[in-house]
């Protein structure tokens, strides 16, 4: 059975007069990939920070609730905040090497976080990541924990980054594009790790990217985000075959794909931008870019259900979307 | 027949770098013995993962970096005793990123004028007239012009650094990985557009990605580099769908194209990671080679040719 771990309702972001998230809601469940999709600056990093507490100072958040594993996170402390992260959530990052202390040893800063949560002595918390290195599948595990993070290559860091999120053993990962600053074969190496790493400890994800073939292989929900909200949700089978919100439909027709786009022929592609939004935004912020956009368009937008477990934020209906 | 537009002839490129204040200097191969050729028209992509040297090769080819040994002939004449305003009006470059390749205290027109004002004798009115024709043929209002690369989007500085690298309408664009700062969807946009532009101005690209999704959409030709080598080169649909050198196959292996279902590709090429201060004796590709055999770790592999493409590789040249 599937249960939510990570259950969000209504998360609002605010940085001053600018609306960075607006609304978003999302669940991961335990022991699945959930896919949090879109392009630069629409919020799904925010998203992820806001859950992890990490938002910056002059952030606000917002939300009707925030649950994780059934408990409140709207309102709890910054102690008991810090208590949660590093030890049942934990977070990676795109790049490895401005999260990992240059002056530390591997060993010293994955010790740390066992310590801190955990307390025990110096030598199991060694110990233990030693054991954690082995199991993100670095060679000589022991020589690794006396190097400092600059000795190692991007790949390698992004290992030991994984490694020491697992240290009190997390229900939740919550990745931000995890594999964007690395080579194919190296992007490949690390998801497979991750998924590996899924079923043996019944990790939750939340993985956070831009790459629509990166969500594809590994997402089993995904939601996808514009202008500060999620506009579609969906398993991620169905989001792929059925794509419902026409800015989803837009950014699937932009990508190469071998067999299906003909080399040379134009690529699908979204004309326009993203607009300004503020907190008294109304109406769909897709519109100015939508070919199917009415006049409604500019009221308020229902959320509606394409099919179980599928829905998304538009005016128009799922049978004349599937027409057009 | 004609003659190539681009021929690398055998060019080596060798850095040499401290690794630190009481370290040894280390010598860095960045690009070692390649050779290939550009035809009037094509689109050649250039694979490999980063270090593998090619946008080092790309500098070369540009006329930025003089290589340590080899040659360029850009259209029949050697690259090195080329001045800059020939250099210029013949090859351009279009650079990755978008934000620190245009100057930020200039104005736009400014910075789609400089190739323009580099050459000499432009009357200002011409060179106004043709700044504008440029920037409304890449998608951007003349009105823009006016403006600071700080006050455009990622996807509008793009298309401001192809107005520059076309203004003096050159034969060939050195695009060294164009679009992988941008957004998918304004990638789209400016792939479309240099697509539109090759056809329009008759232009030749060499055109440098790490993203093989994108060099199978735009390439006629591709060449694969690993560790300052070109290791295999094809046509690119027989590249693609006939890939011979087991990097090649590894590379296309790794690529998550967005079909669900799929799940992640195993690679089988371990841990190893390339290093250009330390290349590996024999096949600089077998400490990572699912099936290298022992010949692979003694002696460097020598090209073997098949049609039109090219492998360096001891399993195909036995096969």
């Amino acid at each position: 059975m599937t249960s939510s771990l990570l259950e969000v309702d209504r998360l609002d972001i605010g940085f001053g007069p600018l609306a960075a998230v607006r609304g978003a809601s999302l669940q991961v469940r335990r022991g699945e990939t959930h896919c949090l999709v879109g392009e630069s600056g629409c919020g799904k990093s925010v998203t992820a920070l806001a859950v992890m507490g990490l938002l910056p100072r002059n952030a606000t958040r917002k939300a009707v609730s925030m649950r994780f594993d059934g408990q409140e996170l709207m309102g709890l402390d910054e102690k008991a905040m810090s208590r949660l992260r590093g030890d049942r959530m934990a977070m990676i990052f795109q790049e490895p090497m401005t999260s990992l202390n240059p002056a530390y040893t591997v060993g010293s800063q994955m010790a740390e976080v066992m310590l801190r949560h955990r307390g025990g002595t110096r030598r199991a918390a060694m110990d233990r990541a030693a054991e954690l290195l082995a199991k993100v599948r670095i060679t000589s595990p022991g020589m690794r924990l006396g190097q400092y993070p600059h000795q190692l290559s991007g790949g390698l860091r992004q290992r030991v980054m994984i490694a020491m999120a697992l240290m009190c053993s997390p229900e939740l990962l919550i990745a931000d594009e995890p594999t964007t600053a690395l080579d194919v074969t190296v992007q490949a190496q690390i998801l497979r790790l991750l998924a590996d790493l899924q079923t043996d400890l019944g990790l939750a994800i939340l993985l956070i990217t831009h790459d629509l073939g990166v969500v594809a292989r590994t997402a089993h929900h995904v939601s996808v985000m514009y202008a500060g909200q999620v506009v579609e949700t969906a398993p991620v089978a169905d989001l792929f075959a059925n794509p419902m919100h026409p800015y989803t439909r837009g950014l699937l027709s932009c990508v190469p794909v071998p067999g299906k786009v003909r080399p040379g022929d134009p690529l699908g592609s979204i004309p326009g931008m993203v607009p300004r939004v503020e907190p008294a935004f109304a109406g769909c912020a897709f519109r100015q870019r939508c070919d199917l956009a009415r006049p409604d368009c500019a009221g308020t937008i229902p959320r509606r259900d394409a099919a179980p477990g599928h829905d998304y934020l538009c005016q128009i209906e799922p049978a004349s979307l599937v027409a057009a | 027949m004609t003659a190539p537009l681009i021929e690398v002839r055998d060019v080596g490129q060798r850095f040499r770098v401290s690794s630190g204040l009481l370290e040894k200097k280390r010598q860095v191969v960045a690009v070692d013995g390649v050779s290939l050729k550009l035809m009037q028209g094509d689109v050649l992509g250039i694979v490999g993962e980063s270090g593998c040297g090619k946008s080092t090769l790309a500098r070369i080819i540009l006329g930025l970096l003089p290589p340590t040994t080899g040659d360029v002939l850009i259209d029949g004449q050697d690259l090195s005793k080329l001045d800059r305003r020939e250099r210029a009006r013949l090859i351009q470059p279009v650079f990755q990123d978008p934000f620190s390749s245009l100057n930020p205290r200039r104005l736009v027109r400014d910075i789609v004028a400089l190739p323009l004002h580099a050459q000499g004798n432009v009357t200002a009115t011409d060179m106004r007239q043709r700044v504008d024709t440029m920037l409304e043929r890449v998608g951007l209002d003349p009105a823009m012009g006016d403006r600071f690369p700080a006050q455009l989007s990622g996807g509008q500085r793009q298309r401001v650094a192809i107005a520059r690298a076309l203004v003096l309408r050159p034969r060939i664009v050195v695009c060294d990985e164009p679009t992988s700062a941008l957004d998918v969807s304004v990638q789209a946009q400016i792939l479309n557009l240099l697509a539109e532009l090759r056809r329009e101005f008759g232009l030749s690209y060499l055109f440098i990605s790490h993203n093989l999704a994108v060099i199978e959409h735009v390439a006629t030709e591709v060449a694969v580099m690993y560790l300052g080598r070109i290791v295999e080169r094809n046509d690119t649909a027989s590249l693609f769908h006939n890939p011979r050198h087991p990097y090649t196959k590894a590379l296309l292996a790794s690529v998550l194209t967005p079909e669900p279902g799929l799940g992640i590709p195993e690679t089988g090429l371990g841990d190893a990671m390339p290093d250009p201060a330390n290349i590996p004796p024999g096949c600089r590709f077998h400490p990572r080679c699912p099936v290298a055999i022992e010949r692979c770790g003694r002696d460097a592999p020598t090209i073997t040719r098949d049609g039109d493409g090219i492998t360096e590789c001891h399993l195909i040249a036995t096969a």
